[in-house]
């Protein structure tokens, strides 16, 4: 054995030395709506992911029918990690937002800052179901609408309507491809978060 | 979100012996795991040592270890809390001491994604 291996021989990304606190957003959305491309844009490691366990709920999904019984499914959920200056480090999990995976979101959004909810204006009825489940679950959420480049654009106004978005829940328009505005959409997230929260004069 | 899973997970109860609980307290998902200057005892597990492992160079969230072992979140976290009882790891809340997000914190992000370049 090697007495002095390089930390990183692996390609493992450790946390840095000064990362004291940890937290977690959630970002969700439709499936190809962009959830991994985004991490991927914002993460200091490469994406990586876990195989969770679907339980019970699962099995009112047509598309698994014609499956054997007790047929373990199991789904990726993709994550990453972005360090902000110096000493906090956020975690961002890619979570499908369909109601089938409600346990599993449970589980994973527990103790979440909050979560970003992605969009496709080609397909805006789809995130339809995805924001009444954040909403059930009581996660503050801002919408970041994805702009693929064959989609067709729209003012925040129509789209607002057409999302028929609460008037306090941001919503910021970005390509998940890049970094500086999917850290605006954080920032959007991060500032709805704070203005949820009680004012320092409220707090006992 | 990838599709599916690319190969067979290990199941979870090869890793926890069979038991439903860990002996401690649940960990959370984003725990930092640390590995302590206590030598893996010969007798440990194959799973137990994979983690001491990766461990070694430096810290981890349990989920980030699950991820690199091809663990479920929950086998780990029954690896993890074993190796803690054991001295073997050191384990650390995500939030240090009252353990919820608060202004100040929020407020600290906020700064620290104003400035990422």
């Amino acid at each position: 054995m090697d007495s002095a291996p390089s930390p990183d021989r692996t390609g493992v990304g450790y946390l840095p030395a000064a990362a004291r606190t940890l937290m977690k957003l959630v970002v969700t959305g439709p499936f190809g709506v962009g959830k991994t491309t985004l991490i991927r844009t914002l993460s200091e490691i490469a994406t990586l992911h876990t195989e969770e366990a679907m339980t019970q709920s699962s099995t009112r999904v047509d598309s698994t029918a014609g499956l054997p019984d007790k047929t373990t499914t199991t789904v990726a959920i993709d994550f990453g990690r972005l360090t902000v200056p110096d000493d906090l480090v956020l975690y961002m999990f890619g979570t499908p937002g369909q109601e089938r995976f409600l346990p599993l979101w449970e589980d994973i959004a527990r103790g979440a800052l909050g979560a970003l909810v992605l969009v496709d204006t080609r397909r805006l009825a789809d995130s339809f179901a995805v924001m009444d489940m954040v909403e059930e679950q009581g996660l503050p959420y801002a919408v970041a609408v994805n702009r693929f480049p064959d989609a067709p654009a729209h003012s925040d106004e129509v789209l607002r309507k057409h999302l028929d978005l609460d008037d306090t829940t941001p919503l910021v328009q970005c390509d998940a491809r890049e970094r500086r505005g999917s850290i605006d959409a954080l920032i959007a997230l991060a500032e709805h978060v704070l203005t949820r929260m009680p004012q320092p004069e409220d707090a006992s | 979100m990838t599709p599916g899973p690319a190969r067979r997970l290990i199941p979870a109860y090869l890793v926890t012996g069979g038991r439903s609980r860990p002996a401690g307290p649940a960990l959370d998902r984003l725990a930092v795991l640390v590995r302590t200057d206590e030598p893996v005892p010969d007798d440990a597990g194959t799973q137990a040592r994979r983690l001491c492992e990766l461990l070694e160079p430096g810290a981890l969230t349990v989920v980030e270890c699950a991820a690199h072992l091809d663990l479920p979140v929950s086998a780990t976290v029954f690896l993890a809390t074993d190796l803690a009882a054991t001295g073997l790891l050191l384990t650390r809340p995500p939030i240090p001491s009252a353990g919820q997000i608060d202004r100040s914190l929020v407020e600290r992000l906020l700064d620290g994604l104003r400035s990422l370049p």
